[in-house]
């Protein structure tokens, strides 16, 4: 027992492979062109599902006593105005908004308003969760988001390219753009409501997916020390291969952490963990596909200036 | 690289056990009240409790300043008569304007004004503005400093204000902090209805003592110097009093609600402090008969007539009050007035019920998802997996000791961010593993290969690290509330796992390398 503990069971890649990731280069852009493209387009329309953070307004969740007759509800609060009743994870869960109100007197009333009404259609009906956000709050909240998501993403370029060379950094920050425009996308396709948490998943994203770059992009660096002729399309197909094993090995153990949440954390973040799940899957291909022929275009001509023309067969491996 | 002097190994395993010891306070309480016992908290979402954001109305501290500058200007020009006429506040602009009647005393009256600049916040440094035209117009316009030391004044009072109320309703733990310019977060775990917070907060609560003005002909507009007030129980009925402030609320040392014996209602008893007693003695013998007003924002709560010299400094109020708002007012007026009014401009309320089963959620995902990670890397990386996952759960314990040494919250968005610490963990793992096993692919022998997988890995573990590393440090000053606590916990994590992946394992497999000297390494 303990002897088959001891050695690794299974490789996710065989060893020493040679898959020629460059040669789908081309694909790989277009694709992810007309994904981010396809992504801005539903970014604009039907666009975000922006949660009260950003949008503004109140939000209550309330837990019936049987399961949710979200008729009778809809009846009891239509006259108070609401926004939206919603089934909210279990079937006994219901998410109800309200519109942003003028001032805080305002909320507490219409609170207080669904309160009543909730009681006299559902007796025996709890509020969990009331969430009141006012318009000037939430601007800033959004302002802030942004804010974080972009120095966020000036922060990684300039550190990748004072550790490695602008290529490089270009690059990884053109790919972390095309990523979060898809995952914006995966947004407004899922519906999820679009707020802090979402940020915070996105960022996490962006961490994630740079991480994933910068690691093959350090085995590109080595190996453009170690092999001072070889062209670098092989040198970056060399590199993709010889680092196969982690990135995909990273990307399980962080899908397979993420998983659980997704499925079982309950659904304020169950969210979070979905566009994670998502962006693992967008941020691996993304490494591969995107990242290296970006550089590969980039640094066709200078990442090399000083070694022999492209021509010569690459030295063979030890 | 694979050697460790015995000093290293000792303070690898102190750094391990100091990390098991303060994770302690979290699993059992303190056993002698001056141990340095530090836990986690857990966030309002987790335990249930209310989070509010209250703003301070900026404008009514610029305006009170304003009106009170435009007294300040009426005193200041008595004394060498110099005349004016439109003496104004002009809040929009920040500033009072006047016109002199005659433009040649613009010397004097600005010399008279000069003092006026002197009197802020910080000596010294003047927080008007003086200006004037030829035509004698004088303008004195709150400069940038001025507006900044009023505002933060103003905060600093409020929230001073807002903890003696929160406390004398007796929530547990009230947390009041302060964010930005004009912002106060009060978090209050355990409260889901936070509306008679609310209600208390929502009240400046300036109570003033004015005389009614007897001479003031009903349904006239009111003689200058004199202001029409509409009494607390009944809007309609206006009075009109005098503007001039006899004695304020700030003078008073307590209140109470009290009992009438006499007429059963509820009442609220006062004290005044020595200078308010003075002050309501004097007032109250050279008035008797009239009328006094009781003022409580702007309102009347009444205006009973004086009977007699009232030379105790002691009082009560009467005014159809119930039990429970005599005890408000009685707990507004001990804690004081607030600088201006505060407005709730975001209000979560998170019920104890969903707090606990975000808990379990959380607890069991956080489980499966460990599981799920220790089998992958047990399965795929063997001997040195294991070795892994060791390092994985000291990762653990050093992270969550961390936490409790910053005594940092723990919210749903949090523990996301520890179980998205695990799988980035083990990628420092996987990133050596991987080089360890090229190295020993490529010829080396096993001690060589372990040196080598480890060097070379490092630079590769550094350069990801920090990268995510500086994303959530912005996360973290840009994010609010709960998403804060993820920012912290993955920051936290990261270096746990730099710490773990770099020592630990290391360390594992240099003890496990001298103990076995294997000829092949089970990679």
């Amino acid at each position: 027992m303990l002897r088959l503990l001891m050695r690794p069971a299974f490789r996710l890649v065989p060893d020493g492979t040679r898959i020629r990731f460059m040669r789908g280069r081309v694909i790989g852009l277009a694709t992810s062109a007309v994904l981010s493209t396809l992504s801005i387009a539903l970014f604009f329309y039907p666009g975000l599902n922006l949660g009260i953070d950003f949008s503004g307004g109140v939000v209550m969740e309330v837990r019936t006593p049987g399961p949710a007759d979200f008729g009778v509800l809809r009846g009891a609060l239509s006259g108070v105005g609401e926004q939206g009743v919603q089934r909210f994870g279990a079937p006994d869960h219901v998410l109800i908004r309200l519109p942003a109100q003028k001032g805080a007197a305002a909320t507490e009333q219409a609170v207080k308003r669904v309160q009543t009404a909730l009681e006299k259609a559902v007796p025996g009906v709890k509020v969990l969760r009331t969430d009141a956000v006012g318009a000037s709050v939430s601007a800033e909240l959004f302002r802030n988001g942004l804010l974080a998501l972009g120095i966020s993403l000036l922060m990684i370029l300039v550190y990748i390219w004072f550790r490695f060379e602008w290529q490089f950094a270009v690059g990884a920050v053109v790919t972390l753009i095309l990523d979060i425009t898809k995952t914006i996308g995966f947004l407004a396709i899922t519906r999820f409501d679009f707020d802090l948490v979402m940020v915070a998943a996105i960022l996490t994203v962006l961490g994630y997916s740079t991480n994933d770059k910068v690691v093959v992009y350090d085995r590109v660096r080595e190996n453009l020390r170690k092999y001072r002729t070889m062209p670098l399309r092989e040198l970056i197909d060399l590199s993709i291969n010889e680092t196969l094993n982690r990135t995909l090995g990273t990307s399980m153990t962080v899908f397979l952490a993420s998983l659980p949440l997704a499925l079982f954390g309950g659904t304020s973040i169950s969210g979070f963990a979905w566009v994670m799940l998502f962006g693992i899957v967008v941020g691996t291909s993304s490494s591969i596909f995107i990242a290296a022929p970006i550089l590969l275009y980039l640094g066709e001509h200078r990442l090399r200036r000083d070694t022999a023309p492209p021509k010569q067969p690459a030295p063979a491996r030890r | 690289m694979m050697y460790f002097s015995r000093l290293k190994t000792t303070a690898i395993a102190l750094v391990c056990a100091l990390g098991v010891l303060l994770c302690l306070p979290n699993v059992i309480r303190a056993p002698a009240p001056w141990l340095p016992w530090h836990s986690v908290h857990l966030g309002l979402d987790l335990q249930g409790g209310s989070y509010l954001l209250l703003e301070v109305d900026m404008k009514a501290v610029v305006k009170e300043r304003l009106d009170s500058l435009v007294d300040s200007v009426r005193t200041a020009l008595r004394p060498g008569s110099i005349f004016y006429s439109r003496l104004a506040a002009d809040t929009e602009h920040d500033r009072v304007v006047l016109r002199l009647r005659d433009p040649a005393r613009l010397p004097d009256a600005l010399a008279a004004l000069k003092p006026l600049t002197q009197d802020s916040v910080t000596p010294g440094v003047p927080d008007l503005d003086l200006a004037s035209t030829p035509d004698g117009t004088v303008t004195l316009t709150l400069n940038q400093t001025g507006l900044t030391q009023r505002a933060t004044q103003a905060v600093q009072q409020s929230i001073e204000i807002v903890r003696r109320r929160i406390d004398e309703t007796g929530v547990l733990d009230p947390q009041i902090t302060r964010q930005g310019d004009d912002r106060i977060v009060v978090q209050l775990p355990g409260i889901q209805d936070p509306n008679r917070i609310k209600e208390l907060l929502g009240r400046t609560a300036h109570m003033t003592f004015r005389l009614v003005d007897d001479n003031a002909i009903p349904g006239a507009p009111p003689p200058p110097g004199d202001e029409l007030l509409p009494m607390q129980d009944n809007p309609k009925v206006t009075l009109p009093v005098r503007r001039r402030i006899d004695v304020d609320g700030g003078d008073l040392t307590d209140a109470r609600a009290a009992n009438n014996s006499q007429t059963g209602q509820w009442v609220v008893t006062f004290a005044f402090d020595s200078n308010g007693t003075r002050r309501f003695a004097q007032v109250s013998s050279d008035n008797v008969g009239h009328r006094f007003a009781i003022v409580l924002d702007d309102k009347i709560i009444s205006a009973p007539v004086i009977r007699e010299p009232i030379t105790g400094g002691r009082g009560e109020i009467s005014g159809n009050f119930t039990a429970q708002s005599a005890t408000d007012l009685a707990v507004l007026l001990r804690a004081g007035a607030l600088p201006a009014p505060l407005t709730v401009v975001e209000e979560r309320s998170v019920g104890p019920e969903l707090g606990a089963d975000s808990i379990r959620a959380g607890a069991i995902s956080l489980l499966i998802g460990f599981v799920l990670v220790i089998a992958y890397m047990g399965i795929f990386y063997g001997l040195f997996g294991w070795f892994a996952n060791l390092a994985l759960i000291f990762n653990l314990i050093l992270m969550l000791a961390v936490l409790s040494l910053l005594e940092a919250t723990l919210t749903l968005p949090g523990m996301a961010g520890i179980l998205l610490t695990l799988g980035m963990a083990v990628d420092a793992n996987i990133l050596i593993n991987e080089r360890v096993r090229e190295e020993s692919r490529n010829g080396r022998p096993p001690l060589a290969a372990l040196e080598a997988g480890f060097k070379r890995a490092y630079s590769t573990i550094f350069d990801s690290n920090a990268t995510t590393f500086l994303a959530h440090v912005m996360l973290f000053i840009f994010g609010s509330g709960p998403v804060k606590g993820f920012a912290v916990t993955i920051t936290v994590g990261i270096a746990t796992t730099l710490f773990t992946a770099w020592m630990l394992t290391r360390l594992f497999v240099s003890r496990w390398y001298v103990a076995t000297r294997p000829q092949l390494l089970p990679v």
